[in-house]
């Protein structure tokens, strides 16, 4: 018993020097975590701007179908933003970020980043979209007639009375819709882009060790995406306070 | 001031369903016109259509001897002018009770800030709510939400005031409260249609009552011989039933 307790503290600190000297050679020799640091600021600015693009893109498609549904206006508009979010929908999306880096602009020195806010950024728009207009449909109509009644154009209606309302339904929604989206943006790699993803694998390729870096890695992702939700859900309580009975 | 010639109104694929089959009405200024009729018989419709919120399938309706049915006219300039008081209240649910009353007159008549808010305050003392003034729609029971809805149209001091069954959907306990406030409104005034199952109150602040079945205005006379003498046999059986 006790002879074997004396063996796994031996093990255990054995262990420790193990993962001291692991991390010491991932993170710290040639200054490693520059890699990660540098690719993290790469994801969230691909993921800032991608979620600019969607939500602009993504509130003006929805208002689009949804105002083609109840009016038949924009009939033509209503038709490509149809197209728009089915093909989007339809492929997946590290093809849409080749396509968009090495055919659209292939002919232009663009830079690489920027490729990617466009790819993720369209991408996000399609499924925005949607939720925004699942949003919209939800807000009772009563709502529209009412801000109608009063003098308020379809516009004005939809802007202050009924997107509001919409936004707060969609919020968890649209959440996640973001938390996904910078998930999604590890992908940028096969563009040759250094974001956080592809500075975990560089570091992998130089120290021949996988744990450390994919699992630092992993971590990252996984603390930024903590930070999301409880930031949406924060917001989520605030817009609740005209729910209170 | 409001003049309805040949009204015809359809609904559902390629006007299947007609529901307004040729009203012609003219209503002055001042009057209190009560618009009873059995369900489905076309009166939420016509309410609907005066100001625009239906689109009339053909016929023409004159505001001011302007043609408001014609397709270049500016109908949210016309809305401004004729307030609209729903059954379900349709205040707005992310709003405060002040910036429900407010939001109009300061986006549309451009009212500051405070201008509006010092109206709605006076408005709201009116119906002895100026507690609720930053409670929450949510917050308020349904003769308070009504009452808030009333005020919120008047705030855009508009000529005309349309009721939509304005008490139907209230507990019978909270009915009371919301007549009232029309009534005083009545007294004050102001034009008034409504469209309701009150006939108490259609009796009391009518000035006119239509009786309407079937898409047409059957019957159409003062409270007084509309209820008593009705001439037509559809008025007498409605009014057997619901006296």
């Amino acid at each position: 018993m006790f002879v074997g307790k004396v063996m796994m503290k031996e093990n255990f600190s054995e262990f420790i020097e193990q993962f001291k000297i692991s991390f010491v050679n991932n993170f710290i020799t040639d200054n490693r975590w520059q890699y990660l640091t540098k690719g993290l600021l790469v994801t969230l600015e691909i993921t800032f701007f991608a979620v600019m693009i969607g939500i602009i893109l993504g509130f003006l498609m929805a208002v689009v179908r949804t105002t083609h549904d109840k009016t038949k206006k924009f009939k033509v508009l209503n038709a490509i933003c149809k197209g728009y979010i089915t093909v989007i929908r339809g492929t997946p999306v590290v093809l849409q970020l080749l396509i968009i880096y090495y055919v659209v602009f292939a002919t232009v020195a663009v830079d690489k980043v920027l490729a990617a806010i466009v790819a993720f950024g369209l991408n996000s728009a399609a499924y925005v979209a949607e939720i925004v207009r699942s949003g919209i449909m939800s807000v009772d109509p009563g709502q529209m007639e009412a801000g109608r009644s009063l003098g308020f154009t379809h516009g004005q209606t939809m802007w202050y009375i009924v997107l509001p309302q919409a936004f707060k339904n969609i919020l968890p929604a649209l959440g996640n819709e973001f938390i996904v989206l910078l998930k999604e943006t590890s992908v940028s790699g096969y563009i040759a882009l250094a974001d956080l993803t592809k500075g975990g694998e560089i570091i992998r390729s130089r120290t021949y060790d996988a744990f450390m870096p994919l699992i630092a890695v992993a971590l990252i992702y996984l603390g930024i995406v903590m930070l999301l939700t409880y930031l949406v859900n924060k917001l989520e309580r605030r817009l609740a306070k005209s729910d209170r009975g | 001031m409001i003049e309805v010639k040949r009204l015809h109104k359809s609904f559902g694929p390629k006007g299947s369903l007609e529901v307004l089959k040729g009203i012609d009405q003219t209503i002055q200024k001042g009057e209190k016109v009560v618009i009873i009729g059995p369900s489905g018989s076309g009166k939420s419709t016509f309410l609907r259509c005066l100001n625009m919120l239906e689109t009339p399938t053909s016929g023409e309706i004159y505001y001011n001897k302007q043609l408001i049915t014609d397709r270049l006219y500016d109908i949210n300039k016309l809305r401004m002018n004729i307030g609209m008081v729903f059954q379900h209240f349709n205040l707005f649910p992310h709003l405060s009770i002040l910036k429900n009353i407010t939001l109009g007159p300061v986006k549309l008549k451009g009212k500051t800030e405070n201008q509006a808010k010092e109206q709605a305050m006076e408005l709201l003392q009116r119906i002895g709510l100026c507690d609720k003034a930053d409670a929450y729609p949510s917050q308020l029971s349904g003769g308070q939400k009504q009452r808030v809805a009333i005020i919120r149209a008047l705030a855009m001091e508009p000529q005309v005031m349309l009721f939509d069954e304005p008490t139907s959907s209230l507990d019978p306990e909270m009915v009371g409260e919301v007549l009232d406030l029309m009534k005083k409104l009545a007294d004050a005034g102001m034009t008034m249609i409504v469209v309701t199952h009150e006939m108490g109150f259609a009796k009391e602040v009518g000035t006119r009552i239509l009786f309407m079945d079937d898409g047409l205005i059957v019957e159409e006379n003062t409270p007084e011989k509309l209820f008593t003498h009705p001439q037509n046999q559809r008025t007498k059986d409605f009014l057997s039933k619901v006296l």
